[in-house]
């Protein structure tokens, strides 16, 4: 049975509008203008047990308001949502005590308490006993290296630091399901690498579900097998990583580094990028195979070095979100 | 019950660390306290009627509101109004709890740590101090008997309540204003003038008793502080406590309603 499933989800906020200039502030006095906006228009998904998902889109997409539905803060207009069994906001209490939740830019930490006294609290008020806390909270110290920062108040802690904090925070309970609401934001490359790493064990050793909002490509690169672009609303694309680079046509990167610095040009191929020596040329394998190209560029150029590479993630989502402005 | 009073004692402690803020408060309500019953006592010596309620009374009334001002809801719990602003409310909304019972537990500390911090050193000085002094005509009385202690501290219970039933209602407001201002500045007026704070209730004028006994602030300080200068006793206490107790279940109800109705308009800041 599906973990989370949701099913034609809709949201739309009404939000208070007021025309620009004194004219407008004093005519809003009057009359306020409202604007609905359909943060989630219709969003079907489905997410099994132990699956690792990337859910992605740009800013104002509906990544947030989706979580913030799925983790019962939330409301939706229609539409049918059940996760765990519960209907998040229906059940909020019992629903809450299964899940994990961070979201990158706030702290769920008490912001004048030593580290250690905000999981004294969390486990209290997650009824987690006291033998299963010390364990868990054992286990989570050493595996996210928390030992030297326990005693310190959280507002002293660095970005870093209190990320890794809040992820053992929202796993004290030991939840099967844990949502992460850009995680790795304003992180430095070490810090980064080290939530990328632990959230990659927790989903492959502990089997607990995650979803992952980001707009880091690289998170998803390096985690999810599974990918959910939404845009405006809907769900663009769902599938593996290698579907969502399919999708956008087949196109290839061939980079080539030469040994002098001249002009190269083919029929089956464009120059996307150049600097200095090296070439980036963007070809089509339906209509050049790589080897056949490699071999009469090669024929014309002295190349020192070659690689052929699939078009990075970002230009990718890049692309889609560009289609869908198109259509719109 | 253990989340909400894990709670509770959590941010009790975190609150009684701002020892400058008690300070302060302590200084200044000590000279308010003088400041108050000078005046009223100009007022009584200036007086040909027979007041309502005896000066040594008015002092004890006066030096215990001094006491327990932190009861009354004057303030606002600063993490609350700061997850208002900032949408932190979602963060709440995530944790198995009532959010209404977290919040109340949350005002409760509020309240009792500030209580707490400034009871103390006035009753002492007051009560024990002032007695020593040539001003021992304006100190703090001890209660009119045991029963009567017994029964203001009942009364204080229910008062406490009251209070934190109010703050929360302001609170509550929040989900709808964002910014505390306007409501948590006019609370407070009201409060002080209909609890009792600024006079004494019963120096009220007669055509002002029915309405000063029909608003639910009267609980707040003129009951149990009446109950302990022996001002109010036997069944006009007890009416007077269950009224004040009615009101504290009355303002929960409400604000539950409130917030639950606020939750469902939720809208969190930033998408």
């Amino acid at each position: 049975m599906s973990q989370i499933v949701v099913e034609d989800l809709v949201k739309t906020y009404r939000v208070a509008e007021r025309r620009p200039g004194l004219g407008g502030a004093i005519r809003g006095l009057v009359r306020r203008e409202h604007r609905t906006v359909r943060a989630l228009d219709g969003v079907d998904f489905r997410i099994e047990p132990g699956e690792l998902v990337g859910y992605v889109g740009p800013n104002g997409a509906g990544k947030s308001t989706t979580i913030k539905i799925l983790s019962g803060i939330l409301v939706p207009d229609s539409g049918r949502c059940e996760v765990l069994g519960h209907v998040p906001w229906r059940d909020r209490v019992r629903y809450v005590s299964g899940i994990g939740v961070v979201f990158g830019q706030r702290t769920q930490l008490w912001w004048d308490l030593p580290v250690i006294e905000s999981f004294d609290l969390l486990s209290a008020i997650y009824r987690v006993e006291p033998e299963r806390y010390r364990r868990s909270r054992d286990e989570l110290v050493s595996r996210l290296a928390l030992e030297p920062l326990l005693d310190i108040p959280v507002r002293q802690l660095s970005l870093g630091q209190r990320m890794r904090c809040d992820l053992a925070a929202s796993l004290l309970h030991e939840p099967p399901l844990l949502f992460l609401d850009e995680p790795s934001i304003g992180l430095d490359a070490v810090s980064k690498l080290a939530v990328r790493d632990f959230i990659r064990e927790l989903n492959e050793t502990r089997g607990v579900t995650v979803i992952l909002t980001t707009h880091d490509m690289d998170d998803i690169e390096a985690l999810c097998r599974r990918v959910i672009v939404i845009g405006r609303g809907t769900i663009l694309t769902d599938g593996t990583l290698d579907d969502l680079r399919a999708r956008t046509r087949g196109e290839r990167r061939l980079i080539l580094d030469l040994v002098e610095d001249e002009p190269v040009s083919d029929r089956d191929a464009e120059v996307v990028s150049r600097s200095g020596t090296r070439v980036e040329l963007r070809f089509d394998p339906a209509r050049v195979t790589a080897t056949e190209l490699i071999s009469r560029l090669t024929a014309r150029h002295a190349v020192r070095d070659l690689f052929v590479e699939n078009p990075p993630i970002e230009e990718v989502i890049a692309r889609l979100y560009a289609d869908e402005d198109r259509e719109a | 019950m253990r989340p909400y009073l894990a709670i509770l004692s959590a941010r009790y402690r975190m609150l009684l660390q701002y020892r400058a803020a008690a300070l302060a408060g302590i200084t200044t309500q000590f000279f308010w306290g003088f400041i108050r019953i000078m005046i009223l006592g100009a007022f009584y010596a200036a007086s040909d009627v027979d007041p309502p309620m005896a000066f040594a009374a008015v002092v004890t009334y006066v030096w215990l509101g001094q006491a327990l001002l932190g009861m009354l809801p004057w303030n606002l719990e600063p993490e609350i109004e700061a997850m208002v602003r900032e949408g932190n409310v979602a963060f709440e909304l995530v944790r198995p709890v009532d959010l209404y019972s977290l919040w109340y537990m949350r005002t409760l500390a509020l309240r009792t740590a500030s209580t707490s911090l400034r009871a103390v050193p006035i009753v002492l000085l007051a009560g024990f101090v002032l007695p020593w002094t040539p001003l021992a005509d304006w100190a703090l009385a001890a209660p009119a008997g045991l029963a009567a202690a017994g029964l203001w501290m009942l009364a204080t219970v229910v008062a406490m309540a009251l209070g934190c039933a109010l703050t929360m209602l302001v609170h509550v407001s929040l989900m709808w204003t964002i910014s505390g201002d306007g409501l948590s500045r006019v609370v407070p007026s009201l409060v002080s003038v209909f609890s009792g704070m600024v006079v004494p209730l019963p120096l009220f004028p007669d055509v002002l008793q029915p309405l000063l006994h029909a608003l639910p602030f009267r609980g707040l300080v003129d009951v149990p502080l009446r109950i302990w200068a022996g001002h109010l006793e036997g069944a006009e206490a007890w009416t007077a406590l269950g009224g004040a107790a009615l009101w504290a279940l009355a303002l929960v109800a409400l604000g539950r309603f409130l917030l639950a109705r606020g939750c469902r308009r939720l809208v969190v800041q930033g998408g």
